[in-house]
């Protein structure tokens, strides 16, 4: 048995049995972070925020909702919106914060790509980001099944047909994971479990391992700085705040970011309260019908980009399908930002506008992938599928072929510099 | 040395334990996945075609899919021994109404003869046989038998083996 002594205070007591003054310490006050950033290094918070807002809404969604194929679109259009005192807030709530979550992560990564904060010890902050990305879009599918209206039961339809693609397995693999031979109550009641317990359980698992790959390599900063945070902590402690580099996370970053949320909150509780209906498509309120596909179907808006890839390839090319082209390049779209601290050759860890080439090619990534997004929701016809052809063969070089070429002559420049 | 190898041993036999019971879990929940039995033994569609019309439509439910059944006549829609299904005095299209490409239901467009699906705009002709967008086969066959001048859907009869033998 170890020794204790007589506690003071409650704070003593608990610092005596759970160290919470050097818990505080490594977690807050002397957890350090560059002074030299700008409101893009918010993001993070913005992000554990809007996750926290999605569970206790789902919370409270997920006491009346009713996971079976006959009760579930009623529990949601007919009980929760109308009969539940706000339920149509938590609904609304949980509906815009899906939908608001992505633009936040999609910011988060070009803020990752703009800067080059993906590399130089800082791969495994990138990689549980993107771990993060894919359980949070299988996250958002699942949970968009769940209404069991039109669009939940399309999107179900396409996607776990996706699967089909597979050689050899592909069609009893669908069959398994739809638990029927099409999308029916064993799918809906599957997606349930994957919704609100296995995948929300992953994530928050994947949440605290991100924060924790940031601990070592420390986050980036607006200039690309590399900064001995040993020796500039010291400082700060010292009193000399002004000249240290850094400052704590708490109280200084987060009152900072704090500001940053309060903004980010204004705009969502706007949304929430006279926009929802950006994340509430109107088909979604005709009860799922596996008769009857609904004229012309589409993702949530932050899927568009790689279902666009997905149908962009609409021709066969030689010998290969076009929905084989097609299945293959949506692949490699889904896995491609993994592999970005290496397809990125050069060392060179500088915010885009200083690296030429590399700039040039960032603003086409973005403005490809607006491109291919606008065009994933118009119907595939005529030039419309054109465009989304060159756009997807755009994407594909961007990633493959000019970031290795562009990076690794920069390295050559960069030469020993670096 | 003997003590070393007697933790060797309990070590592989702990393994062992822990892998056999690891694979047996992993077993178990496979098996949860799959579809249940009710499921799978649910499944035989009949449908009676003496009804139908020259030129006309009609879809049929089997296993939560839609089968598309159009009988031929002899103008537009020609008669083609190779995809249709001679049931009595008629002939048959007879297939799955899934696009094979995503799954979704193609509609039947009689002005233009066409089937069209609307996700990604694949299009097959009246024999099933797709002739445009990102489908890579025609629509698939059902496994069916004909009774009389009925159509027994679920079950291989000989003119469903002799069908897909042929396509």
């Amino acid at each position: 048995m170890a020794h204790f002594e007589k506690a003071n205070s409650l704070s003593e007591w608990l610092d005596q049995r759970l160290a919470i003054n050097k818990l505080n310490k490594v977690l807050m006050t002397e957890y350090w972070i560059p002074k030299n950033i700008n409101f893009l290094w918010a993001m993070g918070v913005i992000l554990a925020t809007t996750f926290t807002i999605l569970l206790v809404s789902g919370i409270f969604l997920l006491m009346y909702y009713k996971p079976d194929s006959k009760l579930a679109f009623d529990s949601v259009n007919y009980t929760i919106m109308q009969e539940v005192w706000f339920g149509w807030l938590w609904r609304h709530m949980h509906g815009v914060a899906a939908s608001v979550v992505f633009l936040v992560i999609y910011i988060h990564m070009f803020t990752g790509i703009y800067y080059g904060s993906y590399k130089k010890g800082r791969e495994m902050i990138w990689i549980s980001g993107m771990l993060l990305f894919v359980t949070f879009s299988a996250e958002a599918f699942s949970g968009y099944m769940l209404p069991w209206g039109q669009m939940s039961y399309w999107a179900a339809q396409v996607i776990t047909n996706l699967f089909g693609g597979i050689p050899f397995i592909g069609d009893d693999l669908v069959v398994w994971i739809r638990g029927n031979f099409y999308v029916s109550d064993p799918t809906l009641t599957r997606f349930f479990m994957l919704h609100v317990l296995l995948l929300p359980l992953i994530i928050m698992a994947l949440i605290g391992f991100h924060f924790y790959t940031l601990r070592i390599p420390h986050v980036n900063n607006q200039e690309g700085e590399e900064i001995d945070f040993d020796a500039e902590a010291e400082k700060y402690k010292a009193g000399k705040k002004a000249e240290s580099k850094v400052i704590p996370f708490w109280p200084v970053f987060l009152s900072k970011d704090l500001f940053v949320l309060g903004i980010f909150l204004i705009f969502y509780f706007y949304l929430v309260f006279y926009h929802y209906e950006f994340a509430m498509d109107p088909i979604n309120f005709d009860p799922a019908n596996p008769m009857k596909t609904p004229p012309h179907i589409y993702p949530e808006w932050y899927f568009l980009w790689s279902y666009e890839v997905l149908r962009g390839f609409f021709f066969d090319i030689g010998p290969f399908a076009a929905m084989n082209i097609g299945l293959t390049a949506f692949g490699i779209a889904n896995v491609i930002f993994f592999f970005l601290p290496w397809l990125d050759r050069s060392p060179v860890v500088a915010p885009a506008y200083r690296r030429k080439a590399f700039n040039i090619w960032f603003w086409i990534l973005v403005i490809d992938m607006i491109v291919l997004t606008i065009w994933g929701k118009l119907p595939p016809t005529g030039a419309n599928a054109w465009v989304g052809f060159f756009a997807s063969i755009t994407f594909l070089i961007e990633l493959l072929i000019a970031l290795p070429i562009i990076t690794k002559s920069e390295a050559k420049r960069a030469g020993g510099a670096v | 040395m003997a003590d070393q190898k007697r933790r060797d041993f309990l070590g592989m036999l702990f393994g062992g334990f822990a892998a056999a019971g690891g694979a047996a879990a992993l077993y178990a929940m496979k098996r949860t996945w799959d579809p249940l039995p009710s499921v799978m033994a649910a499944g035989f569609t009949t449908v009676d075609l003496s009804p139908m019309k020259p030129g006309e439509f009609r879809t049929a439910v089997w296993r939560g899919k839609p089968i598309f059944i159009l009988k031929k006549d002899h103008t537009d829609l020609k008669k083609s021994d190779k995809t249709d299904v001679k049931v009595g005095e008629g002939d048959y299209l007879v297939r799955i109404g899934l696009c094979t490409h995503l799954g979704c239901i193609p509609a039947w467009q009689p002005n233009k003869k066409i089937f069209k699906c609307a996700c990604h705009g694949g299009e097959y002709d009246p024999t099933g046989k797709n002739i445009f967008g990102p489908p890579p086969r025609p629509l698939d066959i059902p496994p069916f038998k004909i009774e009389g001048t009925k159509l027994v859907l679920g079950e291989e009869g000989p003119e469903y083996k002799k069908l897909v033998g042929k396509a």
